[in-house]
């Protein structure tokens, strides 16, 4: 029950002038139920890896497994693989087309062929998991709030049932309390259901604060992978490549320097306060 | 003088059923009184929906009052004579990148707005470039805006702005879209504008960190102002901050945690090195 | 990816030829396309190919692409030579066989035509090969400039032409979001028959029109907040202004077609064939 991804390298328009490597012999594998987070920034490959979880971007070579299984061998499901691995795509409100919500929400089940009361109940469910008000059900997605239209399009993903959750960045545009909303709510799942959470931030410190593994992806590379505390233990490397450490790293780190005695790991405030009330006492 | 100034200003705007009958009004801005010095660095905090875009608008009279008045550099916004001169003097950029270049090459879009003004010829030229070099644009000029990235295309956009020589330059939510190092590239240019141009800066965000250097915030909810003042008093109130949907930057939250747990620190840190300062003379 | 096509397919070089006013280049690949139809003397075709072959190596276009542009009229092309092969009657008798009979005459119309076509096509892709896609809205509205006065909007159509040509690579691109997206929802665009295809697309289709207007709206507005007001007391950053270049090229054009007809009046053309 994994994803397991073998030296997948992939080029973009090959044989032209805009040839690009995207991806470079990455190699990694996701057991079921764990809560991952991928940074890096634009251009880093991480939005073209996560696509070819799903098979919606095939590798120029290389191999994915999914279960065990070859998802480029001949006659493998590749929809039954789009409805186990749910990637709800960046600004995924703008895929909103249906007259209310719970029709837009049942898209995903009725292209799996389930029949209306499944497709419904599935729908329901979903909206359920997102904490979206029943009494919206039957309102226009057009007319909703941004935090809600996105609850609709993640909840349009969420009722095809799948057991992996790809999310890219989900939090883009939010404001504040809108993106811990979210946040909260996709951890709340991953504790219930125990569905894979794939989660792909620019948020060093929402990336820190959730997930328990973090991929750092640069140039097509995967160049780090491990817990926030080992992953941000580089913070050098990081921004070397422009991305950064939670700020709270950063105190510490200096705190240390000052002659404070401290591990200077923390990645969250809780973790950072803890420290510093430890090494003051 | 005061650069943009407001006094009771309201904005209605009506609510209308499917068939497009109106059913009744809403209030995004609801008796705002704001001053903004000329010269000052202003940031508008706010949730989505808490009107702060509304206002915004209002200072390049793409919207004007329902009630109340805006005066932009002592013109009246309602006032259809002075249009023009309202939009010269406060110019505008807005969230989406893509969505405000309106050339296919970096200089023709940022020669766009004084054309518009009627500018002579050798004169846009100067402008486009002088504008170009202070975003850090300049080698970019020949490029298609297709190609640039995200904190690039805003950069152009800034450029198209200060092109039109305004006193004031509002920015609406314009690193939303971003990546963090869009965002930093953008604050960048703005904070090097204001130097050298000492230009008005109005920036409408929800990112905290970006408001820290500002001279006054203010924090809007429900189409009202509820809270202003220095960045450092603003965030020294963090519960009735979070209570309008916002946040705090990470150090001043870890801070504010030391302080309940009896650490005697200040309220209103806002920067890694204050923490860093305040903790080490503790010991 | 989608973003790199360069609609226009402008080819970007330092060339006398992109140098010219683009109304100059309006102008004579009009002219040019003109005296292809007007003639039809193997000395005028002559002439029309010294003409376009200088032109073609003065832009710097290298010929390949020019070819490659000659590929999507290969069938139209097909077409023409055979039709005119074997329906064209009169002259010698060259072939026959069954119920096919190729004249002098057809041989002579179908080669023509043929060559015709081409040139049709060459001449006219060397004009947005080296004309970007602004230079030719600006070049249209300065030359269609007199129907203002008809109350024909030329300043507004030709501002669309350039917001179109601006947008349709961020419309594209955002084509392939939405329907990926759709696609990770488990839609499927690929099987079924032309109704369900069509049904099929509902969901890439509303989206992107309201993405489509979301982006007009946004674009009005930046508009108005930089002073735009339509063409009146607009100045330009670019004026199209003639030069002695230009001058030249008209000049160079219209000896060009006096040239071509003149072949073809004057010299007797049989005395060129064979």
């Amino acid at each position: 029950m994994s994803i397991a991804l073998e030296h997948i390298n992939y080029v973009y328009s090959p044989g032209t002038a805009y040839e690009k490597q995207a991806l470079k012999s990455v190699s990694l594998e996701i057991p079921q139920g764990q809560f991952v987070g991928i940074i890096g920034h634009t251009g880093s490959g991480k939005s073209t890896l996560i696509q070819h979880l799903n098979g919606l971007t095939r590798a120029t070579s290389g191999r994915i497994l999914y279960e065990g299984k070859n998802i480029y061998e001949e006659g493998f499901d590749m929809r039954w693989l789009r409805s186990q691995v749910g990637l709800v795509f960046q600004y995924p409100e703008h895929q909103l087309f249906e007259v209310d919500v719970l029709s837009d929400v049942c898209f995903g089940p009725k292209n799996q062929g389930l029949s209306q009361e499944e497709c419904e109940e599935r729908a329901k469910e979903a909206l359920d998991l997102v904490g979206f008000p029943e009494k919206y059900y039957r309102q226009s997605p057009f007319e909703l709030s941004g935090g809600q239209k996105r609850r609709v399009a993640i909840a349009g993903v969420l009722a095809m049932r799948p057991k992996v959750l790809v999310l890219d960045e989900p939090t883009a545009g939010l404001d504040p309390k809108g993106r811990d909303e979210i946040l909260d709510q996709v951890e709340r799942l991953h504790k219930e259901t125990g569905m894979t959470v794939i989660l792909v931030s620019h948020s060093m410190e929402d990336v820190a604060r959730y997930v328990e593994r973090i991929i750092v992806m640069n140039r097509g590379e995967k160049m780090l992978d491990g817990t926030p505390r080992e992953v941000f233990r580089h913070y050098k490397e990081l921004e070397k490549v422009g991305l950064a450490a939670p700020q709270v790293t950063y105190v510490m780190h200096d705190l240390k320097e000052r002659g404070f005695d401290l591990s200077p790991d923390a990645t969250t405030i809780e973790e950072a306060a803890n420290e510093i009330m430890r090494s003051l006492s | 003088m005061e650069m943009i100034h407001a006094e009771k200003l309201i904005y209605e705007y009506d609510k209308r059923d499917e068939e497009g009958n109106v059913i009744g009004t809403n209030r995004a801005i609801d008796g705002v009184d704001i001053d903004i010095p000329q010269g000052s660095f202003v940031a508008v905090l706010g949730h989505n929906g808490s009107g702060k875009s509304t206002l915004a608008k209002h200072m390049n009279a793409i919207l004007v009052p329902t009630g109340g008045t805006m005066w932009v550099d002592g013109r009246d916004t309602k006032d259809p004579a002075e249009l023009w001169n309202v939009r010269q003097t406060a110019g505008m950029v807005f969230q989406n990148p893509d969505n405000q270049i309106i050339g296919t090459v970096v200089e023709e879009d940022v020669g766009f707005g004084p054309e518009n003004l009627g500018v002579p010829t050798d004169e846009i030229w100067k402008r486009v470039e002088d504008s170009l070099r202070s975003v850090g644009m300049i080698e970019y000029r020949k490029a298609s805006p297709n190609k640039l990235s995200g904190g690039q295309k805003q950069r152009v956009a800034i450029a198209g702005v200060i092109a039109m020589e305004p006193k004031c330059i509002v920015l609406d939510e314009p690193t939303a879209m971003l990546d963090p190092n869009g965002r930093k590239e953008v604050i960048r240019a703005v904070e090097k504008l204001r130097r050298e141009k000492k230009v008005t800066v109005i920036l409408i965000t929800h990112y905290m960190e970006e408001v820290i250097d500002a001279d006054q915030v203010f924090v809007m909810d429900g189409g009202h102002i509820v809270m202003h003042g220095t960045p450092r008093e603003i965030f020294s109130r963090v519960e009735e901050l979070k209570s309008y949907r916002m946040d705090v930057p990470q150090v001043t939250m870890l801070a504010e945690e030391l302080r309940k747990r009896g650490v005697d620190i200040p309220r209103g840190i806002l920067r890694r090195e204050e923490l860093v300062e305040a903790l080490c003379r503790l010991r | 990816m989608i973003r790199d096509i360069t609609i226009g397919q402008y080819y970007p070089a330092e060339s006398r030829i992109h140098r010219l006013d683009p109304r100059v280049k309006i102008v004579c690949t009009l002219l040019f396309l003109v005296s292809l139809f007007v003639q039809s003397s193997l000395l005028g075709y002559v002439i029309a190919t010294v003409f376009l072959g200088a032109v073609i190596k003065l832009s710097k276009v290298p010929l390949k692409y020019i070819v490659k542009g000659l590929k999507p009229i290969v069938i139209l092309l097909l077409f023409t030579v055979v039709m005119n092969l074997f329906l064209t009657q009169g002259g010698e008798r060259l072939v026959h066989f069954w119920i096919f009979t190729i004249t002098e005459n057809g041989l002579r119309t179908s080669v023509f035509m043929a060559v015709r076509l081409m040139y049709l096509v060459a001449g006219s892709s060397i004009m947005t090969f080296t004309t970007s896609p602004n230079g030719l809205t600006d070049g249209m509205e300065k030359l269609l400039h007199p129907l203002n006065k008809v109350n024909v909007p030329v300043h507004e159509v030709a501002m669309m032409m350039s917001i179109a040509l601006r947008f349709i690579p961020i419309l594209l691109e955002e084509t392939d979001k939405i329907m990926k997206a759709q696609m990770a929802r488990g839609a499927d665009f690929e099987s079924g028959n032309i109704i369900q295809r069509a049904k099929a697309m509902i969901p890439i289709l509303v989206p992107l029109f309201v993405s489509a207007f979301r982006r007009a709206n946004d674009l009005a507005m930046a508009m108005e907040a930089r002073c735009y007001h339509g063409g009146e007391g607009r100045t330009k950053m670019k004026p199209l202004k003639y030069k002695t270049r230009d001058r030249m090229a008209y000049v160079i054009t219209v000896v060009y077609v006096a040239a071509v007809f003149a072949a073809g009046r004057f010299i007797d053309f049989t005395l060129w064939i064979f």
